[in-house]
């Protein structure tokens, strides 16, 4: 049962052998070794396996690695460029984001995607936004805080404020 | 950890293809579109498949929402996300955008498709209601060509559609009628969760009086309940909150609850009349013009 798949993975072309059954999320961290993205619930409910599949926020663990052939993968170690980090993990470092860390990559994942079709979000798109993750922490004040602080900093980046 | 047992994984590359793949693999062969709902079954092993056909190349073909003559068409690749932000789909049917904010979450609805919702045929699928409220019809292509199944006939039960297997589902037609308006109404545990119960209601009015209404239930009993007799009793009335009243009760009455850890069977027939007056109402008020 064993097939080969390409796929482009933040930016690589990589090509490997799986199982049909292979879900995304065990792909990257076991098979590529993009142990940033974190495998929680397995049933689409947590959020912590987010990353992007040609541009939109997906959950890992729904979605085969099969599936993703052909298509472009982004995943959480993708934000930080160049050891510049990405606005959001900024935010989330500035505003105390991050208590645990076991939802921190779906989060900034998906935050990330909020911000580049709304970039001045009010609180409660953010909450929307981030409605299929949870915080086991509960620390979603502090998540939305520094979802803000990334707007503003982009705001401020571009000259909007 | 959860995952499937092991198939063979295919990707189909046109609808026709699709089909050809069915026609070959018969019944151990099951289509994935978002495969939010067949994937987690799939890793329960409640399904289990020899052959998995990935559809989701066929988006470009089946990915539309359509103004024809009379009607709307909804391709079934339709995702949950495009289906929330049709315009056209919510100035037509505002129900649609009132149950796309309450399926699931924002990152599953990327993914969701509306051919798959209604395939799934949970009782509790919220679409499953909107459609079934809106009479709409379904498309089912094999390769003798195409037939079209009301929702009553789409139904077979739980999980069970009229959907043979070497077809698919390929559009969903709704009718559009002047003068009306629609609503969704839905309790849920916790944001995003499946129903406790859902109401949808669509309703036309010929001057003062109502001309023509329709309700249907989600997770009341085996599929999505439309309930005539509340069409009966709302036709030629002027809508009135003891209308609302009597048409609440109907529902109460014709639908089959049952105990289950979201609730119990009597709390679920007081939800299912008291969601069938707030759907009406809110659906009454968008004719008026006095709520969106």
């Amino acid at each position: 049962m064993s097939m080969q798949v390409s796929m482009t993975v933040n930016g690589e072309q990589v090509t490997e052998e799986i199982e049909g059954r292979t879900l995304l999320v065990h792909f990257l961290r076991d098979q590529l070794r993009l142990t940033g993205t974190h495998w929680g619930c397995d049933t689409s409910n947590c959020g912590t396996c987010v990353v992007w599949m040609d541009g939109e926020p997906v959950k890992s663990c729904t979605v085969l690695a099969a599936m993703a052939g052909g298509r472009e993968v982004r995943t959480v170690e993708d934000l930080e460029q160049d050891g510049v980090l990405d606005p959001i993990q900024q935010g989330f470092m500035e505003c105390h984001g991050v208590q645990c860390g076991f939802c921190t990559p779906g989060m900034m994942m998906t935050a990330r995607a909020l911000l580049d079709r709304n970039p001045d979000p009010t609180d409660r798109e953010i909450r929307e936004a981030i409605s299929g993750q949870i915080c086991r922490c509960t620390g979603y004040a502090t998540i939305v805080r520094s979802v803000q602080w990334a707007a503003a900093a982009e705001a401020a980046f571009e000259g909007r404020s | 950890m959860q995952v499937p047992a092991p198939f063979e994984y295919e990707r189909a590359t046109s609808v026709d293809h699709a089909i050809g793949l069915l026609e070959r693999l018969g019944n151990t062969s099951r289509l994935i579109a978002g495969g939010h709902s067949l994937l987690p079954m799939m890793k329960l092993r409640l399904v289990n498949l020899e052959y998995l056909i990935d559809i989701n190349d066929l988006h470009d073909e089946l990915g539309y929402v359509r103004l024809a003559r009379g009607e709307i068409r909804v391709g079934a690749m339709t995702r949950h996300r495009e289906l929330l932000e049709s315009d056209p789909l919510a100035e037509a049917f505002p129900i649609f955008r009132d149950a796309e904010r309450v399926i699931a979450d924002p990152v599953v609805r990327n993914r969701g498709t509306l051919g798959g919702s209604l395939c799934q045929a949970d009782p509790s699928e919220d679409l499953s209601a909107v459609c079934t409220t809106l009479d709409a019809s379904c498309v089912i292509r094999g390769s003798a060509g195409d037939r079209v199944v009301t929702m009553a006939e789409f139904y077979r039960g739980p999980y069970e559609t009229a959907i043979e297997d070497n077809e698919m589902l390929i559009e969903i037609r709704i009718p559009v009628r002047a003068g009306g308006s629609s609503a969704y109404e839905k309790v849920e545990r916790r944001a995003g969760d499946w129903a406790v119960v859902s109401c949808g209601a669509a309703l036309w009015m010929d001057g003062d009086l109502i001309s023509d209404a329709r309700v249907g239930l989600a997770a009341v009993g085996p599929n999505t309940t439309g309930i005539p007799a509340i069409s009966d009793a709302l036709r030629g009335k002027a809508p009135s909150e003891e209308l609302f009243e009597q048409a609440g009760a109907i529902a109460g009455e014709n639908c089959s609850p049952q105990n289950d850890m979201r609730g119990s069977a009597d709390y679920k027939r007081h939800l299912a009349n008291e969601l069938t007056r707030r759907a009406l109402r809110r659906a009454v008020a968008r004719i008026g013009g006095q709520a969106r």
